[in-house]
């Protein structure tokens, strides 16, 4: 069954005169706008937006949202998103109109019950860091990346080391670590990954020195395999001044296992949407707070909850904190589920949660590493990146072409041609949500893809609800929004 | 265990394939020192009906907007949420699914996305949206980061001190370590004064911002500023109400280069903050210096109209520390809301909920001036919001009005000294007669 209406843009169903929201009638005296406000300031009518009545409405965009894979709907082996179940009771939870209904600025005495969950979410990030303090402000991964370096330079600023300019970064780090670095105000210097996918330390000692201001590392890295040289390279920047800075988008494979303050880590971010399940959204929200050493935490951005007897409150007085990287609180909503998944688990479902994510992945790569490159090793965490490299040599199958294909048999993709140090990457992250019959499933459609007719995956997906997008257009004659 | 479908049979066969004795086997890389050798500190686990208990308990010890009658604004506001809204935000397809990199499995997020930017573009009368910021005050410091990139040069940024105070806490935050000069420019009148800012504007003023209808509540001379940068060859930025456009003057309309502004009041629940979203829509010259992601319409190999993530040249994936943001991870889920908010109010909509803040405002503040004592702090006219001047301890007025059922209203001491004796209170369209005249009776019961 296709539903054309759903391809039609709002804009094209619109109709003059329908309309689906209806107001009260005014019930204080009313006066004209023109006596409340200068003439100069009004429009002369609303805005052009669409005119559609309810039920087209509702039809337009319940259809659209079926031409969308979801996990609710598909597999989702996303690498690097951690793409695992949001579990219903979550939603429920942070619609309680007693947290949904909650203004920003309201006094601390009228949400105790609110900062008493936000609080203990504080303390539960730290004791999973093993670090010191948090910050639960900013409101994605990259811009806990951007709270934290700007930590880093305040505290450097105030220990007089204003020459530590330089954020050292691997080449296979996320396209954040750089942005943020840039923003923070440092430069960004590439450190190169070695034959085993690891930090090259020869390149790292190359480029330490004292103007190091963080080292930015990502463990387990974006290969998915976790750096067994962390304590020399920890070792190597601390005594050469500078902090450590942990992306913390692959916590899902550690929590309960290692904790980064405990291999020496001074400061990360969370990404609780990844980690702790907060729903993605289509591409946000996200959270991401920052845990920090005790020796940061004066400069962390505010507000942080505290206890003060029996009672909690908002520290916005911190002399020397960097100040607000967004208004109010932060993406409370997203904490919210994040704590609810915690609170859920528990310790031991915690530790069970990353055990499974890490055995979903290794099982799934010892179903593939026949058929597929896995240029670093038979192991893994809780992903792994295989190279499409020699399959495109030999039959010229790209990644993008399995990617493409995957969808035909419902599966969403992996993440493709990232990170950039591995040739025609897929990135495989099955998360720990799944069963061994769905990695069997998926396992077998990928190895059935490989043996495909390359003219047939060269035009895949042939089931979507589109072929393949003419990119190249979209770039050239870029068109972003309707017009009549 | 809660989620995890692994049985212990699943587990051994597992095992068995990858060729490892134990699930520790597998943690083999992580160094032993490393290895947390204690079960993690963290409450016990919960059933869902304990945690439904537990969350239900923390819920009641807050007072909602539905327990006592909210008057809050700065920046985030009791409107009104049509359950459509909801009900498509609810439904797990939009919900669930990621950012629509694979655009043949994501065209329902991808042409929402496109729609959304339609409207946020008629909204503000400016050519090109991007897909969502986080929220207003970072979507303040993208616009002066994008004003950085289009204009690199000039060092001056300033900025009416009338802007909300975290909005401008945030743009001294994003550049503390970027060569620019942040100046404000004092509001003593409650909103900036154009003479004032002509002696600031100069050949080395990358951008001026304001703030319309502003964090007082009052509107700006936005005509004239407009004006002033126009003669400077300055960049003018300005973060708007999206109900107020409904009445007022949209960004376009009055000459504005970049429009940001926070998009929680479009659809989106208070939730003490967050997720909202930060609207962003700019002049079309812009176009390659727009933060995050933009969705793009083309055509499949079969020539059928489809939508893409495009112009990723400028985002932190291709471009890396040359990217024009490092934003990553935005707000789809409320730029959807949003869209549905729009196209559920339509012109008519937007305009009457715009007209009944303006209305009910005016009521709120004609009545509370007649208890003596209480005055509107600033001659100025204003929309939704309004800044009055109170007797007595301002804390304990407030507190006095919630014991009577009512958030009463912002206490502006804590962002400006000089208006210790201040506060500003906001009335949406949600507001009725019998709510403000009950709220007057308590008021003039907490003052007396
Ligand atoms: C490794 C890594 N680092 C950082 C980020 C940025 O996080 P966010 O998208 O929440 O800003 C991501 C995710 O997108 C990531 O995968």
């Amino acid at each position: 069954m296709t539903n054309n209406q759903s391809t039609d843009l709002l804009f094209e169903i619109s109709h003059l005169g329908r309309r689906c929201h209806r107001l009260p009638a005014c019930d204080v005296p009313e006066k004209d706008a023109t006596a409340l406000v200068p003439a100069d300031a009004l429009a002369d009518a609303p805005p052009p937006l669409t005119e559609v009545g309810e039920i087209d409405l509702i039809r337009h965009f319940v259809n659209l949202s079926k031409r969308n894979m979801s996990i609710d709907t598909n597999f989702y082996p996303l690498g690097s998103c951690t793409m695992k179940y949001n579990p219903k009771r979550h939603e429920r939870l942070a619609g309680l109109p007693g947290m949904a209904n909650l203004h920003p600025l309201q006094s601390d005495a009228s949400c105790q019950g609110m900062l008493a969950m936000l609080w203990s979410m504080q303390n539960i990030l730290a004791e999973i860091a093993g670090l010191d303090a948090v910050a639960l402000q900013p409101a994605a991964g990259a811009q806990g990346e951007l709270a934290a370096l700007l930590v880093a330079a305040a505290y450097n600023r105030d220990k007089g080391q204003t020459q530590r300019t330089r954020v050292l970064i691997p080449d296979s780090a996320h396209g954040t670590n750089p942005a943020s670095a840039a923003i923070a105000g440092f430069d960004a210097v590439s450190i190169k990954s070695n034959d085993n996918g690891l930090v090259d330390l020869a390149d790292l000692k190359s480029k330490l020195d004292d103007r190091t201001a963080v080292f930015m590392i990502t463990n387990p890295n974006t290969i998915g395999l976790f750096e067994s040289q962390i304590g020399e390279i920890t070792k190597l920047i601390h005594d050469a001044g500078g902090l450590v800075y942990l992306d913390g988008a692959n916590m899902n494979a550690i929590v309960g296992v290692t904790r980064p303050g405990d291999f020496g880590a001074d400061m990360m971010h969370y990404n609780v949407h990844k980690t702790f399940t907060g729903p993605h959204g289509a591409g946000g929200p996200g959270s991401g707070p920052i845990a920090v050493r005790a020796m940061l935490a004066p400069y962390l951005p505010t507000p942080i909850v505290v206890k003060d007897g029996d009672a909690f409150k908002q520290e916005t007085n911190r002399p020397k904190s960097i100040g607000r990287v967004r208004s109010f609180f932060g993406n409370v909503g997203i904490l919210l589920r994040g704590y609810c998944y915690i609170r859920t688990l528990g310790p031991k479902g915690l530790r069970a949660m990353t055990e499974n994510a890490v055995l979903n992945a290794n099982y799934l790569l010892a179903l593939v590493k026949h058929a597929l490159d896995v240029p670093h090793g038979d192991r893994c965490m809780h992903e792994f990146v295989a190279s499409a490299s020699k399959l495109k040599r030999a039959k010229r199958i790209s990644a993008m072409e399995i990617a493409k294909r995957l969808l035909d048999f419902g599966y969403h993709a992996p993440t493709v041609y990232f990170p950039l140090v591995v040739p025609e990457a897929l990135m495989i992250e099955p998360t720990e949500t799944e069963s061994k019959e769905t990695l069997d499933a998926f396992a077998a459609t990928l190895l059935k893809i490989i043996d495909e007719d390359p003219a047939f995956l060269q035009n895949a997906p042939h089931t979507t609800p589109i072929s393949r997008p003419n990119d190249a257009k979209a770039f050239k004659e870029p068109i972003l929004r309707w017009k009549a | 265990m809660p989620y995890i479908l692994n049985t212990g049979a699943d587990v051994k066969a597992m095992l068995d394939k990858i060729g490892v004795a134990s699930v520790d086997a597998l943690f083999k890389m992580v160094p032993d020192a490393f290895q947390l050798q204690r079960p993690l500190d963290v409450p016990p686990a919960l059933t869902e009906l304990e945690l439904q208990q537990h969350m239900a308990e923390l819920a009641g010890k807050n007072k909602a907007a539905d327990n006592a009658v909210c008057f809050l604004g700065g920046g985030s506001y009791d409107h009104f949420v049509p359950a459509v809204v909801d009900a498509i935000a609810s439904r797990s397809e939009y919900y669930t699914a990621y950012t629509p990199y694979q655009a043949e499995a994501s065209q329902g997020s991808l042409q929402a996305f496109f729609e959304y930017q339609t409207l946020i573009c008629e909204l503000t009368g400016l050519d090109v949206a991007n897909a969502s910021l986080y929220e207003g005050g970072s979507a303040v410091a993208e616009a002066v980061l994008m004003a950085i990139s289009i204009d690199p040069e000039r060092p001056k940024v300033l900025v009416a001190e009338s802007v909300h105070p975290e909005y401008r806490q945030t743009l001294a935050t994003y550049l503390a370590n970027i060569q620019k000069e942040i100046i404000t420019l004092p509001t003593p009148n409650g909103a900036l004064d154009p003479a004032a800012l002509q002696n600031h504007v100069d050949d080395k003023t990358l951008c001026v911002i304001v703030q319309h209808p502003n964090f007082f509540g009052n509107l700006e001379d936005v005509n004239a500023v407009s004006r002033l940068c126009k003669e400077k060859g300055v960049l003018f930025i300005v973060s708007f109400d999206g109900i107020s456009v409904g009445l007022l003057k949209r960004p376009g309309q009055y000459g504005a280069d970049i429009a940001v502004g926070e998009g929680q009041m479009l659809g989106t629940p208070m939730q003490f903050g967050g997720p909202y979203l930060g609207m962003m829509a700019c002049r079309e010259q812009f176009v390659r210096k727009i933060p995050g992601r933009i969705v793009g319409q083309t055509v499949d190999r079969n020539g059928r109209r489809c939508w893409v993530l495009t112009l990723q040249t400028r985002e932190q994936h291709i471009r890396r520390e040359k990217a024009t943001s490092n934003i990553c991870t935005n707000q789809g889920l409320f730029a959807l809301r949003t869209a549905v908010y729009l196209a559920a109010l339509g012109p008519q909509g937007l305009k009457e909920t715009a007209n009944l803040c303006l209305q009910k405002a005016h009521y709120l503040a004609d009545e509370l001036c007649k208890i003596p004592g209480v005055s509107l702090r600033f001659k100025k006219p204003f929309f939704k919001e309004f800044t009055v001047q109170v007797p007595g301890d301002v804390p304990t007025l407030l507190r006095k009005l919630l014991d009577a059922g009512y958030h009463g209203g912002l206490p502006l001491g804590r962002w400006y000294p000089a208006l210790g004796n201040c506060i500003s209170i906001a009335v949406t369209e949600k507001r009725t007669k019998a709510e403000m005249d009950g709220f007057v009776a308590a008021m003039k019961g907490a003052i007396r």
